[in-house]
């Protein structure tokens, strides 16, 4: 089997549309959680070829847009104490803080690496014993176990200069704070599939439970996002409410276990700041009491100045779906991926950064 | 141990000649480049083509090539995408102190032969040595002159409404190929770099029509950054169709697991020709005679509407903007 071409076969595609397009009779509005979502339905033009009967709203699924300025602040702060090394995902490296970036710390002659994976920043910690290499733990519960093993790692390897700063995020929380807040009205959810393929889809079971709200767990390929689309449809028209999983290639119902079992080793449950959602009880991550010496925050002394946000920008109300890129003043203008001001034009996950690279007066 | 280049092999003394002439002389062995003269003096007459060129590619071996595979390439397809007959390049050895004598040997060698695929001469040259940590391991600066046969003119501001996009083959192998080494990210494939020299092709198809209007290389910034610069100089709309375009499963694979877009990743051995519908036919037919076009295709055309911007019809029959690298998405792969 062909994992890629085979998800993008347009006669398949063409099938699935007019299914949709026969389907739907209820007006509804479907929110994508994840980033990576949102990316495939711009990058392919999806809400072009739906019936105008359905409605797409982007979700808060991008790691990077959801991290609080202050946490930001945190980092860049990290990055400019002598002695000490950053090692990131790379999309970190232009996020705007409250005054400045990592890139423009770099420049400025902080160290800062931009790594794939966990384990090059382990490498990094190894081979230079004299610097305290910190590792920004930023990312949903697809990026935690990763994160969580190489804390394992470097107490078995006694790598005793490397340290997490635990920015993560959980994302059922989240989901619930947006929903109780009222402002966004939902028919129907598709549900992120790298975080499902950690956490399973019992987690989501609440919101078709509680709120009446039909889920599905989507792949990222076009003909994923369509059949997620059909199947949403498929229960708004039949009245019902259930999770399905459209992605059982990546995700089993009872998620990846030895993943939530690294991840509940390490990590315990803690508050977290989202932007434009605020503080969400239990919807982040902080390394368990065992693991502290691990800790960047408690390693290290940071206490940046109050974080000020960027004037205008509503990467918040984005995040929140209460809000389009098309909205905003700064959109395309004062902002672009060249010169971004707010985190969703940074990140290649981000809604603002989809619309404008694929969007404009022809896709969206 | 074993022979390194050291500071004194770019000194202009006794070492620095041995090198020139145990190494270059000898492996790119002309007439013009024996003679040991400050510049190689030759005559050619009609409309030139002369261009420049710098290589830094990290790291200089990759699958399918090296720096000195790459820079003879490099310059040759340069030279080839005004519809020129490469002729003499130069070529200049920027080395870092300490690159293994063995590695600068294979390096020419590849050189040479590749010179020798795409029929040019190598007529002049310079050797630098630079302190470990000013450059890394070798840079080759290049340049090179090339005849404009009679008829032909070709340039990326001539694409016209109703002319055609072809593309000589897949797209992406060289960025993938090159990343795929990369320290910190090495996956295995076994993709290789398409880096190729492209001018027997540009002849192949000058020789069915040379009413072809733009010709250029997809290299750093892929085939999407190319279409853009072809559409804003020619102030002409580019509609091209997503499944039309050639791309490898590997290369998609690869791409979805770095967050990449084919459309953006480097090659080296690819070209884009924009040509008149009426002959987008046979000159198609003729490149799919080379051996450097066998997957070429007509991959969308050229229209008054949208001028300046490309616009792509996805798999699913839906449009979307085509816009130009933004940032560095690959650095250093060239």
């Amino acid at each position: 089997m062909r994992f890629i071409t085979e998800f993008r076969r347009s006669e398949l595609a063409k099938g699935l549309i007019s299914h949709i397009h026969r389907q739907s009779k209820t007006r509804a509005r479907f929110m994508e959680f994840c980033g990576g979502h949102t990316v495939t339905i711009f990058r392919y033009g999806i809400r072009q070829v739906l019936p105008k009967t359905i409605d797409m709203v982007s979700g808060p699924g991008c790691p990077i847009c959801v991290t609080a300025t202050s946490d930001l602040d945190k980092a860049i702060a990290l990055a400019q104490i002598p002695g000490v090394a950053i090692a990131t995902f790379g999309d970190m490296l232009k996020v705007p803080g409250s005054h400045s970036n990592l890139q423009k710390v770099k420049a400025n002659g902080a160290e800062v690496h931009a790594v794939y994976s966990t384990m090059d920043a382990l490498e990094i910690a190894k081979g230079n014993p004299t610097k305290s290499v910190v590792f920004l733990g930023i990312g949903f519960e697809t990026t935690a176990p990763t994160i969580a093993a190489s804390v394992l790692q470097a107490q078995e390897r006694k790598i005793r200069n490397y340290y997490v700063l635990s920015l993560h995020k959980l994302c059922p929380p989240v989901i619930q704070a947006i929903l109780d807040s009222g402002e966004v009205r939902l028919d129907g959810l598709i549900c992120p599939g790298h975080v499902s393929a950690i956490i399973g889809s019992h987690p989501w079971e609440f919101i078709a439970r509680d709120y009446g709200i039909p889920c599905v767990v989507s792949g990222f390929e076009p003909l994923d996002i369509l059949q997620s689309v059909d199947m949403l449809v498929n229960q708004v028209e039949n009245g019902e409410s259930k999770v399905e999983i459209a992605y059982r290639r990546g995700v089993r119902p009872e998620g990846n276990q030895q993943a939530l079992r690294l991840m509940g080793q390490v990590f315990e449950p803690c508050s977290a700041r989202w932007r434009g959602v605020g503080e969400v009880p239990n919807s982040g991550l902080k390394l368990r009491e065992k693991y502290q010496r691990f800790d960047a925050e408690l390693a290290f002394d940071i206490n940046p100045s109050p974080a000020c946000e960027p004037m205008g920008c509503i990467c918040g109300d984005i995040l929140r779906g209460v809000k389009t890129p098309a909205d905003c003043s700064l959109f395309g203008q004062a902002c672009t991926p060249q010169n971004p001001v707010g985190p969703c034009m940074v990140s290649s996950e981000g809604s603002c950064s989809a619309y404008y690279l694929y969007g404009g007066d022809f896709g969206g | 141990m074993e022979d390194k280049i050291l500071l004194a092999h770019g000194s202009g003394g006794k070492l620095a000649h041995e090198l020139v002439e145990k190494s270059f002389v000898k492996a790119f062995a002309n007439p013009f480049l024996a003679k040991l003269d400050d510049s190689a003096v030759f005559e050619l007459s009609g409309r030139l083509a002369f261009t420049t060129d710098s290589y830094v590619v990290s790291p200089i071996f990759f699958p399918g090539g090296d720096i000195g595979k790459l820079a003879v390439y490099g310059t040759v397809n340069d030279l080839a995408m005004s519809g020129a007959k490469p002729l003499y390049l130069s070529l200049a050895f920027i080395i870092e102190e300490g690159l293994p004598y063995s590695e600068l040997s294979k390096i020419v060698e590849s050189t040479q032969r590749a010179a020798q695929e795409a029929g040019v001469q190598i007529v002049t040259g310079d050797t630098k040595v630079v302190h470990r940590g000013s450059a890394d391991k070798l840079f080759i600066n290049t340049a090179g002159v090339g005849i404009i046969p009679e008829g032909v003119d070709i340039s990326g501001s001539k694409a016209t409404p109703g002319d055609k996009v072809i593309l000589s083959g897949t797209i992406g192998d060289h960025g993938i190929a090159v990343l795929s080494q990369r320290e910190g990210l090495s996956f295995s494939t076994r993709l290789e770099s398409d880096c190729a020299p492209l001018n027997s092709l540009v002849a192949a198809m000058l020789a069915v029509s040379p009413n072809i209007r733009c010709l250029r290389d997809p290299t750093r910034g892929g085939l999407a950054t190319t279409l853009n610069e072809l559409a804003k100089q020619s102030k002409v709309g580019i509609r091209i169709e997503e499944e039309r375009v050639p791309v490898r499963e590997e290369v998609l694979a690869a791409c979805e697991m770095l967050g990449f877009d084919p459309l953006y990743v480097a090659n080296e051995g690819k070209l884009v020709a924009i040509v008149p519908a009426e002959d987008a036919d046979k000159i198609l037919e003729a490149m799919l005679r080379n051996h450097y076009g066998k997957r070429a295709a007509i991959i969308g055309g050229v229209s008054e509407d949208h001028p300046g911007r490309v616009i792509m019809k996805t798999c699913l029959g839906a449009s979307r903007i085509v816009d130009m690298l933004v940032g560095d998405l690959l650095p250093r792969i060239c």
